[in-house]
């Protein structure tokens, strides 16, 4: 069993609870406009690791992130959920707490099976309606609202996570529509607004990719934080 | 008879009631504190006058280019300038080094030409009767410049060796200045003459003469003391009766040392779970309250932040911005299981609120993971507000130093009054390894300052072969720095022996020689690239290797890789066994630092280019930190190959400045105080042993270096210390800006 990765990151605050290393895998089916980690969408078939290599490597951070924990991202870490299953089984074997960052667009029994391994998932709900959910990544909200829905069932705890893009998604009726959709799923314990960046232009550049939201500018933090009020205060 | 009924009164007696035993003292009387800051105080208003008048002060020595005076006409010493006072009616701590606020002292003892050369610097002329005065004089300077052979004068010309104490005081060396409070002098000096007298019973051997001298001038200098104190009207020849009194008695101690001593770090020890005994017993007899403990507190370490040294431009380039090393360490754990954190850990740390953030002193948090959780939060806080305090691992600590040593400088462990240290600066570890690719001729010069060998032939550089011949200088280097070392201190203690500062130890002192390396990065980076990947030297028109030409990748220092991280583990413990093979000056027992302060820039600039890639000229990282922007795996991977460098191997302290954007640290306040424990406690768990924390951004210090004038405040640690990022040379700040800032990903 070989897993592509794109890199660990020993320290992220950011990526759930607590001081976590996060794995980033490569490959991602999606392809959103504002995607801030180009350089992770192929996977490509050099620099395998083996799950044992990879845990030894995040529990070397042991002492660091055992309050704390890891957190599995991407590209789209569903796609080598049976990977990172044999993964999270070796870091629970110290009893770490695992995260797991996904847009919710693969459900399937290896995706079920490395759910059941991790304690936290953070489901990215990219937008509130189906057309612009195709438009800007080219895959459906129906899917990760059925994820949502299964996550719901077996009852894991979810923070949502939604980047705020100017013109495209800041509107007050856009939060709106993001707490209408959660609101029923019990599952959710928080919802984690993050302001578009655009520190991912010179990746965009580097890899020779048009960057489809080049002439929009990052979101202000002043206006992050009047979103962030229209939450429901369950999910603040 | 009970001795001092009056001065001890509410204390539990025990042992250091007959002989001198502070650790003791603390330890039966003081309140070991498990609980939050919430029991904290402001600043009162008599403490807010002062300060403003001290800012009044600092402003008037920016202006004036750093220096707001210098006295050319007195020679520093105990007794030498009356009283003199900042703002008399408000300050509660009273004694100034010189004449006036912040004016420097002169002070020719380490060397003359250093002394008129510092005046010159800021625009003043050494005095002709100072001049007079010295003209008959041996300073510490012209008895090392008599013995230094011409080899030992190339190493230090090349700058092989750098930073080396033979024209300024030493330092280094912690005066136990509780003493002075707990006992009054006079006790102390009854003991010093007991001593001396007892040396008598012995054959007057070199050694032995030596050191009855030594005591004599100990004796000497406490009566000057005395003086000292005299001359503001106050009397400590009896112990401190109450806290006022205790910090006043100490601060003498500690005043008197700066005005005998210019040292190129002059701590100030472990004081505050001293201090809270004193504040204690006061507020329990109904005579201080909270308000009242910060106040002493504050007004103490505004006296602290005064302290100023004359120093050339020379030796700011190597310690930049103006440093003093009023180290003070706080927190720690007891032998018996109890912590030494008390309220007056807080209060000290509360100062950085009360009167700002600033270098001085030297906050130095003694970790370990026994500490009181809220203790630890609260830290955690202060470095995100201030980037103003440093963490030293008190349980890798503890064990080899007892539960009563302080950190002398950065990162030195010494057992207060017990032992004391020949300081030995650095050797430039990359300049040895061109070196030894150069057959023992310095790359810059070309001259011949190793033994000679031919210089390395091969197409590609192969690593088994490099090591021989980096074994072969490093054994070779080892030998002259300790015979380097042994020359001048010999005549440091010769002609500038730390009289009042010695007198505040015991008489049967133990010493260390604490030597240095520089570049350790830099060397391991090289050697990995030499093992790893296809180095070819490349030879200029004198025959020598100058440049090299790197292919392919190699694992770099920082990044949590055994390949390297063990290459520069063992180059340490290498040099510390080469080292140990030369005896030394008084037995002083050896140990290695690995520690730059700001030098990393100049050893950088006497450097030519190296295998790892780094061009000739280029800064080193400070301290043991990996190169600036190799480090590709973030911060913890980064701490985790420094946490692999041996603290057995390198007891004077591994050193590592550790700088991350508060957005990478976690979303709020509550969240980056929780995380910084946690990094701490993680990289301290693994036998790391120093840490700088720094928590602000880039642009921060991009702006500041643009306009100074609006930062003037601004502090960040460096490397072992913290400075005004404003006094750091525009060199100096480049190279800040340029070393790695965790960021989020």
């Amino acid at each position: 069993m070989k897993g592509y990765l794109h890199s660990i990151q020993s320290l992220g605050t950011v990526d759930g609870p607590g001081v976590r290393a996060v794995v980033f895998t490569r490959g991602c089916p999606l392809r959103c406009a504002y995607c801030h980690n180009p350089d992770t969408w192929e996977i490509s078939g050099k620099d395998s690791s083996d799950p044992s290599e990879v845990a030894a490597r995040l529990l070397r951070l042991y002492p660091y992130i055992k309050n704390g924990g890891v957190t599995f991202s991407g590209g789209e870490p569903c796609l080598q959920a049976k990977f990172l299953s044999e993964v999270a089984r070796l870091l629970k074997e110290r009893e770490l707490h695992i995260a797991l960052d996904t847009s919710g667009c693969i459900l399937n029994a290896e995706v079920e099976e490395l759910l059941s391994l991790c304690d936290l998932v953070l489901l990215d709900i990219k937008m509130t309606d189906e057309e612009s959910y195709r438009r800007y990544t080219g895959g459906s909200l129906g899917v990760t609202l059925a994820f949502l829905s299964y996550l719901e069932e077996i009852g894991k705890e979810v923070w949502i996570r939604h980047v705020v893009v100017p013109e495209l998604n800041d509107s007050e009726e856009d939060i709106e529509r993001l707490c209408a959709l959660v609101r029923p799923f019990k599952c959710v314990k928080k919802i984690e607004l993050l302001p578009f960046k655009t520190l991912c232009v010179e990746k965009y550049a580097a890899l020779g990719i048009e960057f489809p939201l080049k002439d929009t500018p990052p979101m202000g933090e002043s206006r992050m934080t009047e979103l962030r009020a229209r939450l429901d205060d369950r999910f603040k | 008879m009970v001795r001092f009924e009056k001065e001890w009164n509410g204390f539990i007696r025990g042992g250091w009631c007959d002989s001198i035993d502070v650790k003791e003292f603390i330890n039966k009387n003081y309140t070991p504190y498990i609980g939050d800051e919430s029991f904290l105080a402001g600043a009162t208003e008599r403490t807010g006058r002062v300060m403003a008048e001290f800012e009044k002060k600092l402003k008037e020595e920016r202006e004036k280019g750093g220096v707001i005076g210098v006295d050319t006409h007195t020679v520093s010493s105990l007794v030498s300038y009356p009283a003199a006072y900042l703002l008399r009616e408000d300050e509660l701590i009273v004694g100034l080094q010189t004449g006036a606020p912040l004016v420097r002292g002169v002070n020719p003892f380490g060397g003359i030409r250093m002394a008129r050369s510092a005046c010159r610097a800021y625009g003043y002329e050494l005095s002709e009767e100072i001049e007079r005065e010295f003209f008959y004089k041996t300073t510490h300077n012209d008895g090392v410049f008599r013995v230094y052979t011409d080899t030992m004068r190339a190493m230090r010309h090349t700058g092989i060796l750098t930073g080396l104490p033979d024209a300024y005081g030493r330092g280094r060396i912690i005066g136990d200045y509780r003493r002075v409070a707990l006992y009054g002098v006079d006790f102390l000096i009854e003991e010093k003459k007991r001593d001396k007298a007892e040396l008598g019973n012995h054959r007057m051997t070199e050694e032995n003469i030596r050191l009855s001298e030594e005591l004599y001038k100990q004796i000497d200098f406490l009566e000057k003391l005395k003086q000292m104190a005299a001359l503001y009207g106050i009397d400590i020849s009896r112990p401190a009766s109450d806290a006022r009194e205790a910090i006043q008695w100490l601060y003498f101690g500690y005043l008197a040392a700066n005005k005998e001593q210019n040292g190129a770090a002059m701590s100030l020890g472990r004081v505050g779970t001293f201090i809270d005994v004193y504040l204690e017993r006061d507020i329990r007899r109904g005579i201080l309250d909270e308000s009242g403990a910060q106040e002493l507190i504050d007004q103490f370490v505004i006296k602290l932040r005064m302290i100023r040294h004359l120093r050339t431009p020379e030796y700011n380039e190597l310690f930049g911005g103006d440093p003093m090393w009023v180290t003070e360490a706080v927190g720690g754990m007891g032998e018996d299981g109890r912590t030494l954190v008390t309220k007056t850990a807080f209060r000290f740390l509360h100062t950085l609120y009360n009167l700002g953030s600033a270098p001085e002193p030297n906050l130095t948090v003694l970790w370990s993971e026994k500490l009181p959780e809220a203790f630890k939060s609260y830290c955690a806080k202060v470095s995100i507000d201030t980037d103003s305090i440093q963490y030293e691992n008190d349980d890798l600590m503890r064990p080899r130093f007892g539960d009563d040593y302080a950190i002398a400088c950065c990162v030195s462990a010494m057992k207060v009054g017990k032992q004391m240290q020949f300081f030995g600066a650095r050797c430039n570890l990359p300049k040895i390894l061109l070196m030894a690719l150069n057959g023992g001729k310095e790359e810059k010069t070309g001259m011949q300052i190793g033994p000679e060998m031919p210089v390395i032939d091969s197409e590609t550089l192969d690593y088994g072969e490099v090591r021989r011949r980096l074994d072969y200088y490093m054994d070779w280097l080892a030998g002259e720095y300790v015979d380097t070392m042994n020359v001048i201190h010999f005549m440091h203690d010769k002609y500038a022996y730390e009289k009042i500062q010695l007198a505040l130890h015991d008489t049967a002192v133990e010493r260390v020689m604490a030597f240095g390396a520089a570049g350790l990065s830099v060397i391991a980076d090289s050697l990995s690239a030499i093992k790893f990947a296809k180095v070819r030297p490349i030879k200029d028109e004198r025959g020598l290797v100058t440049a090299f030409v790197t292919e392919g990748d190699f694992p770099k220092f920082g990044n949590d890789d055994d390949r390297v991280d063990t290459i520069a583990k063992e180059l340490l413990d290498q040099l510390i066994t080469d080292l140990r093979k030369n005896p030394t000056y008084r037995g002083a027992i050896h140990t290695l630092s690995v520690l730059t302060i700001t030098s990393n820039v100049v050893y950088g600039k006497k450097t030519g280019s190296t295998p790892d890639g780094r061009f000739a000229g280029e800064p080193f990282a400070p301290g043991a930190n990996p190169m600036h922007n190799r480090e590709e795996c973030g911060a913890l991977a980064s701490l985790n190959s420094v946490a692999k460098l041996s603290y057995d191997s390198c007891r004077d302290g591994i050193s590592n400045t550790f700088s991350i954007v508060p957005a990478a640290l976690g979303a709020d306040d509550g969240e980056r105080r929780k995380n910084l424990v946690d990094i701490l406690g993680g990289y301290f768990s693994q036998n790391a042993h120093h840490i700088n924390v720094n928590v602000l951004d880039r642009q921060k210090l991009i702006e500041a270096m643009e306009d100074p004038d609006a930062y003037p405040n601004l502090t960040i640690r460096v490397s072992g210390y913290a400075v005004n990022f404003h006094k750091l040379s525009k060199e100096q700040q480049r190279e800040v800006i340029s070393r790695t800032f965790h960021e989020t990903v």
